[in-house]
């Protein structure tokens, strides 16, 4: 705390602050608890009254029942293929969106071309179309490539770039010193090869901001997955997730919760291998936007 | 001469994935949505001209004002929320205490959690016979002072049905949206640990409160910060749909989480009317240009810039 104030003040203040934040702590962890609390019980616990922190019988086969597909439980959640499904799509967004938008955002840092800062306001602009607006014609266009019920409208865009990655990475590059590629034009290099041998090494950590915010944005997308896949074994997690609760919602509530504790067990996982990309990723986009 | 040539061609070349996805999946649509808008138009038919009909349609379209109202009202409750809820837990982590980076994760976890899994989650929580949340609210409750036969004063707190009441429904939507403002907070911690240590020195020697420095350094220094966070959150709120989607596709209770992206939705892809769906993307899309416009010649007088 600071202020002019006697050292037993602060000490008290610092007290306070630390009660109120575990306090708030505890109503921001409660919702992920009782998720899983409910996941672990039999279906008949999850509706005791008054209700039970700790299942009194852990029932991780919960989970397991979560994977099992075609088998006479009807209704349960063939998590196995939406899993895989969701990652098939997760690996080419990713993949799509570090190569495309690293070579684009190369040409907006560090090259000259008529247009430029043009072209790349109008990019920021872009950021602020709303989709529903371009959903309409860009489901027809799919439609006549004949693309719907298949993974494609998901994923090929995501080769074409997007502003708000082409932002990021444009960021990042600027601040690369320029004598870099001055000494290697000099040396004969051609741009590819400044690019590829010189940027792209020193950008890891800004491309693995890219990666992380595709795949987060793939994994958890609903409503593009919603319009485009129609057949239960292309669906994704979030789609899959949502069809159960539609057929069963209000009843199997240990089964729905333990289908969404693997849906957010992933990206929490993710979250703690890569705590720093994450955090400083949304600082920079968040204070330079 | 030749070499500047060459290198804007292949700066070009460079820029062409972003070229040629700008003008197929942005500028294309947003045209032919405009075009779109004043046809009749199904995925089976080509479109057919017919003027402003979907517009006059709009504007007598009783479930079309309901979900504006409803986004509307949706909008101007959590959005503010969520600056409060955010810069509060901000600056309560800014105050150099111990265990900053744990209490941070705590407080950030929630906005990873997908959208559909937090719907679900919260359907549970907020179930109007077995959900926790009234079970904990169950908990306030006082016996009253016993006189003469009657408690007075006596309460017990009875929750909502939060999700089955029309009056409810939108506060619970707000209240969930409140727990996922990790990503604003996180950025207003950034802007805070921006702020030159030596701003708050000089206002000490003059012997300012906590409250003063808040007021006339911090929420001045990170005006910026949070004009950006409230437009991003303007046109994000707008757009509110997998939650309620997810929740009642429908928008049951009464229509009362029914929002605009989800009425959207349906004239495209249940009702067939895309030409009306394009409509009303473009009114969405003319609102949120307005209000963003609006947002930023208010903070005209408001936003403090350090550089002009």
């Amino acid at each position: 705390m600071p202020g002019g104030k006697s050292k037993g003040t602060s000490q008290r203040n610092a007290w306070v602050l630390h009660i109120a934040l575990v306090a708030l702590s505890f109503l921001f962890l409660f919702p992920l608890l009782w998720m899983i609390s409910t996941a672990l019980k039999v279906e008949a616990e999850t509706m005791r009254q008054p209700p039970t922190w700790i299942p009194t019988d852990f029932q991780w086969v919960n989970f397991a029942k979560a994977f099992t597909y075609g088998r006479a439980e009807l209704g349960y959640i063939p998590f196995l293929i939406y899993g895989r499904n969701t990652l098939i799509l997760c690996a080419l967004t990713v993949a799509g969106a570090v190569l495309s938008n690293a070579i684009v955002a190369y040409a907006f840092a560090r090259m000259r071309w008529p247009g430029r800062d043009l072209f790349f306001a109008i990019t920021l602009a872009t950021m602020m179309v709303p989709f529903p607006v371009t959903m309409v014609p860009v489901y027809g266009l799919f439609r006549s490539l004949g693309w719907i019920g298949t993974f494609r409208p998901l994923w090929v865009p995501a080769w074409f770039g997007s502003a708000f990655s082409i932002f990021l990475l444009r960021q990042f590059f600027r601040t690369l010193p320029f004598e870099l590629s001055e000494a290697a034009r000099i040396d004969g290099c051609s741009e590819w090869q400044i690019f590829r041998q010189i940027i792209l090494p020193l950008s890891k950590p800004a491309l693995a901001v890219v990666a992380l915010f595709t795949f987060m944005g793939t994994w958890n997308d609903f409503l593009q997955p919603l319009i485009y896949l129609q057949y239960q074994h292309t669906f994704t997690l979030s789609v899959g997730l949502q069809a159960f609760q539609t057929q069963h919602g209000g009843t199997q509530w240990s089964m729905l919760m333990a289908a969404a504790t693997m849906v957010v067990a992933p990206v929490i996982a993710i979250f703690f291998f890569a705590q720093k990309q994450f955090i400083q990723g949304i600082a920079v986009t968040g204070l330079k936007g | 001469m030749k070499a500047r040539k060459t290198e804007a061609w292949t700066a070009v070349l460079f820029a062409s994935p972003w070229i040629i996805g700008f003008s197929v999946f942005l500028l294309y649509p947003l045209l032919a949505s405009i075009y779109y808008s004043f046809c009749d138009y199904s995925v089976l038919r080509s479109p057919v001209w017919i003027g402003l009909a979907n517009y006059r349609d709009l504007i007598k379209d009783e479930v079309f004002w309901k979900t504006l109202w409803n986004t509307g009202l949706y909008a101007m409750m959590a959005l503010p929320l969520g600056v409060l809820v955010a810069f509060a837990l901000a600056l309560m982590l800014n105050a150099k205490i111990r265990g900053l980076t744990i209490y941070r994760t705590i407080f950030f976890l929630p906005s990873l959690v997908p959208q559909v899994a937090l719907s679900v989650l919260w359907l549970w929580i907020f179930n109007g016979e077995y959900g926790i949340l009234n079970n904990a609210l169950g908990f306030l409750h006082f016996g009253g002072i016993p006189i003469m036969g009657h408690h007075f004063l006596a309460f017990q707190f009875h929750g909502p049905n939060w999700l089955g009441d029309p009056s409810w429904s939108k506060p619970a939507l707000v209240l969930l949206s409140a727990w996922g403002v990790g990503n604003a907070m996180v950025i207003y911690l950034a802007g805070l640990q921006d702020v030159p240590q030596s701003l708050y020195e000089a206002a000490d020697l003059d012997g300012a409160g906590w409250w003063a420095k808040t007021r006339n350094i911090t929420i001045p220094m990170l005006s910026p910060v949070i004009l950006f966070n409230l437009i991003m959150g303007i046109i994000g709120t707008l757009q509110v749909f997998a939650v309620p989607y997810v929740m009642s596709p429908s928008g049951s209770p009464a229509r009362s989480i029914y929002f605009y992206t989800m009425y959207i939705f349906d004239n495209a892809f249940m009702y067939q009317k895309m030409g009306y769906a394009c409509a009303m993307g473009w009114i969405m899309f003319v609102i949120i240009l307005l209000l963003t416009l609006g947002a930023i010649k208010l903070s005209d007088r408001h936003v403090h810039y350090e550089n002009s």
